[in-house]
């Protein structure tokens, strides 16, 4: 950096970044000075280089501070590393930002390997969604929703004898193979993208640097100029006997080579009751153990009447229990195993005998056994996520973390894949968007789907105050449940809008079929500003679910009817 | 000209004399609103000027269908319209999930097979709940409900005529016309109304419609078809030029290619001549190719014309008492407002002219106008960005323009179209094609690229729509699309994931997840 003598002086605060500042004295000032015109066009000072690039005057290097283009320059060129980027972690996430990369022309490892369950069950690249999560619960959850179409398929003059079953190996098959094919269609991704792949479990051992264990236990080490996170999380297990030795969690479930038979499926998160809900569909004797509230974080409301219609066709739940401890009593496939457990209200002791039982507690973050005290990551010492800016990148500047181990960040798919993408784009295409973690929506794909997005209305109440909070609402009745006449008005539709602001729609609520499909576009609805207004004036669909929000006339507040009548 | 119809009525009958001296006298109508025909717009209209305590009554009569079909209040939607429709629609869904079900672990023993009898009474049992249920409704809101045939006399004076023939008169200070349509029959062809039937019968035949002939390519014939397919029948569309017209031609094409290999078969460019009556009972259809000239013929247990519909207007007398009409498609002519060339009548819903013939646009018209009408309300009904969905066996959904009609207003080079080919998670362990399961977004080439027309093909079509329809209300831009997250596993997770433009010319086709 070229200067005046004031400058100089300001700059030597700036220890961090160490520059090189020659200042220029009056005397030999002018001639340095005319040389840098020649070089730069710029004959002011201070005039600023960083790694022998020009940058320009005062303005310039405010600019370039700014729009992020001064810190790349600092952070150097990465000559001397083996790697642009080192991506630690195969998932939804970690594949997404390192193909992305990839297609910018950088050189990227990605390290993916599945520390097995205390099971014993493992499986192939693509993380939890592809594996042991949502592609697999999806299915299983299709798979239960064929169940009731059979039901219905009667009514509607389908003819077939009575004796209908399920059979789980011929499910799990099917599946299996399927997610074998997505498992190697990402192993083919990657080679097309030119990104190096390596089945080896990822840590750091010194800045810059970590060490890769491969399945037989061959180490090699590995160097890049910037590194992400994205190793996700593993179910918890609940830490009173019995639990690793005799119980599965979501991680084992979908590949069981058993019919997991009479189940208790422990917890009320999302994954707990969406487990639940398919095993029951395929006609299995389910109880879900609950200590407190269901899917925690969700509209209040909508999760009672998820469970509510769980409760209505077949599920039963124990509430408030937690369990103390697990017994086996048969081995087999499945064996028999005895629960204990013990009322969080009057202390009371149950038991009960399951042939399965799922934990569905929580997730951890995997982020304690690779390094990051080596390199200096700070994470959440209580729940192991990492704290990012709002540019993911954590303490350590050349050190970012993506998808489920954020700290305070949506644990979805699509998140992680977005975030991925929009990273890499910041980190080598000069890009500045960055990822939008507001108004996510997504959905629970309980046996009654329930889709959102926005706030809940507890959380609108807490943020607006109930009284500039108009919430409008209605049950409803799907055309398709008329016929076979079933769960009539079990279905409902809420917004929560904003009084404040032109009844701007600030939550999106359907309990229903086809979540999913119904809220996408309610999602980019809402990313566009929707009112009540809006909603009012455009036409419907008929006869669909999604209509339903184009006509809803209830408040709250008015506590009129909402039952739905004719249509 | 419309004071001289009135005049010549006064001079007519003399009930009506009578009646006009004595709305002379009281300066009073029977009625603040009168509304001729109960289906989904009337009853919507009706409804709401009940709500602001003014005297309401809907006239509604049921024609019988020239097979000799006949149905309650509500209109086409209830009863030989979309509500049939969609059911018999998910009668066809169900029978693949039972193909589905084998390979997500259900044993299902053979055989497997469709009762007509069974779907069809459940459906009409549905119906008939609506039916009752529209009473009800009118009852509980204090709209007098008259199952009689109305037709104008003049401005606010309307004759009602009784099933058994019997007349009586009303006056109303507002008269709205929410009559509809009815099937055409294509009447030049000779044995087109002995023998064939239309969408008003198909849904209360008293038997499966069996091996049937489709002659059509609206909507209403692709979706009969389709579920015909569905439930296991034989059934063969006849088209004599293009399928679907008015919607996106490339999705029109993958509509139908999907029902190709679903099933159904497709005579294209081809007319038929003749229908006549075996004495088997069977239908003998004879058929042009209008390509190659060569006639054809084959037999059928059903002909189902499904060549477009004609709006109720013949009976209303509408012309007499000066209300214009569109000459070519025998329309009412309506004014931003509904309003006819009339004072005081409107017309709503199927047989307003230029109006999109859909269920909620009726039944939002209906409600907006009694609004205006009784409710010191200005807004107008906003016809723009109407979202529909055709229920087929792969549905399609949607909102805006064609590409065509993008192009045709905008240019080629005005426009950016993004595209992709998605296969729906459900489709993949069921080993099902996805070949036509597409979405297309027709977008302004320039700044933020605004959304001008969304399409999609594929399961819950309509669900997908209806939430874009909204952002495409709010103005959505391809930009802000591609700021909102996904949900994961949707179909409908594809559209915001969008990214390969038709002009890169690069496969569309999308790959893992």
């Amino acid at each position: 950096m070229f200067c005046n003598n004031r400058v100089a002086k300001c700059c030597d605060r700036q220890k961090t970044l160490n520059p090189f500042v020659s200042t220029l004295f009056s005397d030999e000032g002018s001639n340095f000075q005319d040389i840098l015109l020649e070089i730069t066009g710029q004959k002011t000072v201070p005039n600023v280089f960083v790694n022998k690039t020009h940058v320009g005057g005062c303005d310039k290097t405010l600019q370039a501070h700014k729009d992020g283009m001064l810190q790349k320059l600092l952070e150097g060129s990465n000559e001397t590393y083996e790697y642009d980027l080192i991506v630690i972690g195969g998932g939804s996430g970690g594949l997404a930002c390192s193909k992305e990369a990839a297609t910018l022309g950088k050189k990227v490892l990605v390290l993916d390997y599945v520390v097995p369950t205390p099971k014993g069950t493992t499986w192939g690249l693509g993380g939890t969604c592809v594996n042991v999560g949502c592609i697999p619960k999806k299915l299983m959850h299709q798979a239960a929703l064929l169940g009731t179409a059979l039901k219905d398929s009667r009514n509607f003059g389908w003819e077939y004898e009575e004796k209908v079953k399920h059979n789980w190996q011929t499910m799990i098959e099917s599946i299996s193979n399927y997610i074998g094919s997505l498992n190697w269609g990402y192993r083919v991704e990657l080679r097309d993208k030119n990104v190096t792949y390596m089945n080896s479990y990822a840590e750091f051992v010194e800045p810059h640097k970590i060490k890769a264990t491969n399945k037989r236990g061959k180490e090699t080490f590995h160097t890049a100029a910037k590194f992400v996170l994205a190793t996700g999380e593993r179910p918890r297990y609940l830490g009173i006997p019995g639990d690793k030795e005799y119980c599965i969690t979501s991680d084992d479930l979908f590949s069981l080579p058993y019919c997991p038979g009479k189940t208790l499926v422990i917890g009320a998160s999302y994954v707990a009751l969406e487990c639940a809900g398919f095993l029951a569909g395929i006609g299995l004797d389910v109880t879900v153990m609950v200590r407190s509230i269901l899917l925690r974080g969700f509209d209040q409301e909508m999760a009672e009447r998820a469970g509510t219609y769980m409760k209505d066709h077949g599920v039963k739940f124990m509430r408030p229990f937690v369990p103390t401890k697990i017994e086996q009593l048969e081995e087999g496939t499945p064996g028999k195993l005895k629960v204990t457990a013990k009322s969080t209200e009057s202390g009371e002791m149950i038991e009960g005998e399951y042939n399965t039982v799922l934990i569905a507690v929580g997730r951890d973050a995997c982020t304690g056994k690779i390094g990051l005290d080596k390199v200096g990551v700070e994470i959440n010492e209580k729940n192991g996520k990492v704290p990012v800016n709002d540019e993911e990148q954590t303490n350590v500047p050349y050190i970012y973390a993506i998808g489920d181990i954020l700290e305070g960040k949506w644990e979805l798919t699509p998140v992680a894949i977005q975030a991925g993408k929009l990273l890499a784009r910041r980190l080598f295409d000069g890009s500045s968007l960055k990822c939008d973690y507001v108004n996510v929506p997504t959905t629970v794909f309980t046996p009654l789907e329930y889709g959102c997005c926005g706030l809940s209305e507890e959380k609108a109440i807490e943020l607006y105050g109930e009284e500039n909070i108009e919430v409008y609402h209605s049950l409803f009745w799907p055309l398709e449940c008329t016929v076979p006449s079933r769960d009539n008005n079990k279905c409902y539709s809420k917004i929560v809008c904003n009084k404040l602001d032109n009844e701007r729609v600030v939550g999106f609520h359907y309990l229903g079929p086809n979540a999913g499909e119904v809220t996408q576009g309610f999602g980019v609805a809402i990313k566009c500003g929707l009112t009540k207004e809006l909603l009012d004036n455009t036409t419907g669909i008929h006869p669909t679910c999604a209509e339903v929000f184009t006509t809803l006339g209830i408040t709250k507040r008015s506590g009129a009817d909402i039952t739905q009548k004719g249509c | 000209m419309a004071a001289l119809c009135k005049w010549r009525h006064r001079l007519k009958p003399a009930g009506f004399f009578q009646n006009a001296v004595r709305r002379q006298l009281s300066d009073k109508y029977d009625y603040d609103l009168l509304v001729i025909g109960g289906g989904s717009g009337g009853l919507a209209c009706s409804k709401e000027a009940a709500q602001f305590g003014k005297k309401v009554a809907v006239l509604d009569y049921v024609e019988s269908s020239p097979k000799g079909t006949k149905w309650g209040l509500g209109g086409t939607c209830v009863n030989v319209g979309c509500i049939p429709k969609k059911l018999m629609h998910q009668a066809a869904l169900l029978g693949g999930a039972v193909k589905d079900a084998h390979k997500y672990g259900w044993r299902i023993p053979s055989p497997i097979t469709h009762d007509w009898l069974t779907m069809a009474p459940a459906v009409q049992d549905y119906i008939r709940s609506l039916n009752w249920g529209h009473r009800v409704q009118l009852q509980d809101k204090k709209v007098k409900y008259l199952n009689l045939k109305g037709s104008l006399m003049d401005g606010h004076t309307v004759k009602a005529v009784s099933k058994t023939g019997k007349e009586s008169v009303l006056t109303a200070g507002n008269i709205v016309i929410a009559t509809g349509g009815r099937p055409k029959y294509p009447t030049h062809i000779p044995g087109s109304l002995e023998y064939g039937i239309s969408s008003d019968d198909i849904f209360w035949l008293k038997e499966s419609p069996g091996k049937t002939l489709v002659v059509g390519a609206s909507y209403v014939a692709l979706e009969c078809a389709g579920f015909l397919t569905g439930i296991g029948l034989d059934a063969s569309v006849m088209v004599r030029s293009i399928p679907l017209r008015g919607f996106d031609q490339q999705i029109a094409c993958l509509v139908t290619d999907y029902m190709g290999s679903y099933g159904t078969k497709f005579h294209w460019k081809c007319s038929p001549s003749k229908v006549e009556k075996l004495e088997t009972g069977r239908l003998l259809v004879s058929w042009t190719d209008l390509d190659s000239g060569k006639e054809d013929q084959d037999t059928f247990d059903t002909v189902l014309w499904a060549v477009g519909r004609a709006p109720e207007t013949r009976a209303l007398n509408l012309e007499k008492v000066g209300v214009k009409m569109n000459r070519e498609t025998g329309k009412v002519c309506v004014s931003a407002d509904e309003a006819t060339s009339v004072p005081h009548i409107y017309a709503i819903g199927d047989i307003a002219d230029g109006r999109p013939e859909l269920t909620p646009t009726a039944i939002q018209a209906g409600k907006l106008l009694a609004r205006r009408l009784f409710g010191k309300s200005s807004e107008l009904m906003d016809y723009d960005c109407v979202p529909t969905t055709v229920f087929t066996p792969l549905e399609y959904g949607s909102v805006g323009l064609s590409e065509e009609e993008a192009v045709r207003r905008h240019g080629e080079d005005g426009i950016e179209v993004f595209h992709a080919f998605y296969k729906p998670l459900e489709f993949t362990v069921a080993e099902r094609d996805a070949s036509q399961c597409y979405i297309k977004m027709v977008c302004l080439r320039e700044g933020a690229r605004r959304i001008l027309g969304f399409h999609f093909t594929g399961p819950n079509a309509g669900e997908v729509t209806q939430g874009f329809a909204l952002a495409i209300k709010c103005g959505a831009t391809y930009t802000q699309l591609m700021a909102t997250v996904g949900i994961h596993p949707t179909s409908a997770e594809e559209i915001i994931k969008l990214h390969i433009t038709k002009r890169s010319g690069l496969d569309p086709t999308v790959t893992g997840c």
